[in-house]
């Protein structure tokens, strides 16, 4: 019967001849068939007709200051009976917008290098991985979060030397045996999520804290640490694929920036403990008493004013005890506190006491890490 | 397939979490569809902040109304696609209205192929995107790349037949955007007008 074999030989080709993806002795025979078969012309004009609304996707790049408006405006009309903390909020939004980046990556992207810098022993150090590895440097520093909720931990049987990001970092790269690739970015967004629905639900009711081997942090701090971390990391991989990356909205900012204003009166005693800032002048202040302050003003989106107690943890911040004045965009002292600008180059403004300013952005910069 | 009828379990779940009214699941529901709530009302309404405006009340109506997701009833992604093509084509038509209203040009009929076309074009766009990869990969080669089908099956390691078989579902599968049956359709917005 070869009149029934041609007719579903050509009508196989149907799919092919609509998108003229056929060769042209075979697109004319489909044609010459088409005037003899009613059924076969009627699918022939539904796929071309089909073929019409194929059209390259227009690759649209969400507005990332959606998602926060999307939500907020959620929120006001039904109020969340389990809202997410305050204090999450940063690291929420930061995850979340580091992962849209992530979303058109090709491998070219994944693989591209990345260097890492931070300030160790008040030297520039770096290190060198891809935006695949920046991403499990992300998840198995996260995941001291995790763990510290009860959570699983990311590394999984792997053992690091020390339970500090830096070593659980280099033990998760060294434990694959191929290097990481987008892979990675499932395990880190679910994590991420995981912590926002965890701490949703247990936050603020137990005083949770996170240790980071050489020191620990309470709960929300970590928190804010993630999101800093999240952002920082996210414009490393941003300039690595010449992307443009923002820095995080101004409420966020401000919190990013007031956890490293808390943070650095102790990291200056710790500091002067080890004789890496100067004693000189240091006055005993009674814990609680105001003391001499370094006024750090963060302008631009997201500022503010700090008065950091230069002499004890312990002191107070006092206006009338300011000796020194620094002035800085707020995302600047962010890069700053990651160690992506050296201390000597950071303040825009200064006034006062130059020892007390060159401690303060010394130690700011000293609290980056890998 | 029997996996087809049972609705995944992360449906449920999400179903669930936004009934309870946890605000990290409202945020996870974004993170996984919000491109493809934005993509399907800016491909009806054409132009961004609409679409913005769009993207803002298909999640307000989930998380107002976690109950008219039904898991049973399907996979919460094509709910979501049909909810966002019938908001979005609301939008247009009210625009579209008020605009003949006020004595500009066109006719209602008009306005009303303009919504068919409008709607037809975001049910095929959700189509492609939920194409069984094979079939996407074939239809990427042959329209986009524009290799014929020979080069398509050597291209994808299969045989002529099977590249022809896979072109030819996968406009099949795409004609049915013109179907008012199809699940997604709006009630009045397809056949007649």
């Amino acid at each position: 019967m070869p009149l029934v074999r041609e007719h579903d030989v050509l009508k196989s080709l149907l799919g092919a001849w609509a998108l003229s993806a056929c060769a042209p002795a075979e697109g004319e025979a489909v044609e010459e068939h088409l005037g003899d078969c009613g059924p076969c012309a009627d699918e022939a004009l539904r796929l071309r007709e089909a073929v019409g609304l194929l059209h390259r996707p227009e690759s649209l790049d969400l507005d990332p200051g959606l998602r926060t408006r999307v939500l907020e405006s959620c929120l006001e009309r039904r109020p969340p009976r389990i809202p997410v903390p305050e204090w999450a909020a940063a690291y929420d939004a930061e995850t979340a917008r580091l992962d849209a980046l992530l979303q058109d990556f090709g491998d070219s992207e994944w693989h591209a290098p990345v260097r890492l810098r931070w300030y160790e022993a008040d030297e520039a150090s770096s290190r060198r991985t891809t935006v695949a590895g920046v991403i499990a440097h992300l998840l198995t520093v996260d995941g001291l979060v995790a763990v510290a909720l009860g959570l699983n931990d990311p590394l999984g049987e792997i053992t690091a030397a020390r339970p500090t990001p830096a070593d659980r970092t280099e033990a998760y790269w060294r434990a694959a045996r191929f290097p990481p690739t987008r892979s990675v970015r499932a395990p880190w967004r679910e994590q991420s999520h995981a912590l926002v629905r965890t701490v949703s639900f247990t936050g603020g009711t137990e005083r949770t804290t996170v240790p980071y081997g050489d020191f620990e942090l309470p709960l929300p701090d970590a928190l804010l640490d993630r999101a800093f971390e999240c952002w920082v990391h996210a414009e490393d991989i941003a300039e690595a694929v010449d992307y443009p990356y923002d820095p995080p909205s101004g409420r966020h900012l401000h919190r990013l920036v007031d956890l490293a204003a808390r943070l650095l009166p102790a990291v200056l005693e710790h500091r002067r403990l080890h004789g890496l800032a100067s004693p000189v002048e240091r006055r005993l202040v009674a814990a609680g008493e105001p003391g001499r302050s370094l006024r750090l003003e963060i302008e631009g989106s997201g500022g503010g004013e700090w008065l950091i107690p230069l002499d004890s943890p312990a002191a107070k911040g006092s206006a009338e005890h300011e000796v020194a004045h620094v002035a800085l965009d707020g995302a600047e002292f962010c890069r700053l506190a990651a160690g992506h600008v050296p201390p000597r180059e950071a303040a825009a403004g200064q006034e006062g006491d130059r020892t007390a300013i060159r401690d303060v952005l010394f130690a700011a910069a000293s609290m980056s890490r890998m | 397939m029997p996996e087809r009828d049972a609705p995944p379990r992360w449906d449920r779940r999400m179903q669930q979490r936004l009934a309870r009214g946890e605000a990290a699941a409202l945020g996870e529901l974004y993170d996984r569809f919000a491109s493809l709530v934005h993509g399907l009302a800016h491909r009806v309404v054409g132009d961004e902040p609409a679409a913005d405006a769009l993207t803002r009340d298909v999640f307000a109506h989930v998380w107002q109304h976690p109950d008219s997701y039904d898991p049973d009833e399907g996979p919460l992604r094509s709910w979501l696609a049909a909810l966002t093509n019938r908001l979005a084509v609301q939008r247009l038509r009210t625009t579209g209205t008020a605009a003949l209203a006020r004595g500009g040009p066109g006719t209602t009929e008009d306005l009303e192929r303009t919504l068919r076309h409008a709607s037809v074009a975001a049910r095929a766009d959700y189509i492609v995107q939920s194409l069984p990869t094979p079939l996407r990969a074939a239809l990427e080669l042959a329209y986009f790349q524009r290799r014929d089908y020979h080069q398509t099956a050597t291209d994808l390691g299969v045989t002529d037949d099977e590249a022809r078989r896979r072109l030819r579902l996968g406009l099949q599968l795409l004609a049915t955007a013109h179907d008012t049956e199809t699940p997604g359709a709006p009630p009045g917005i397809g056949g007649a007008a």
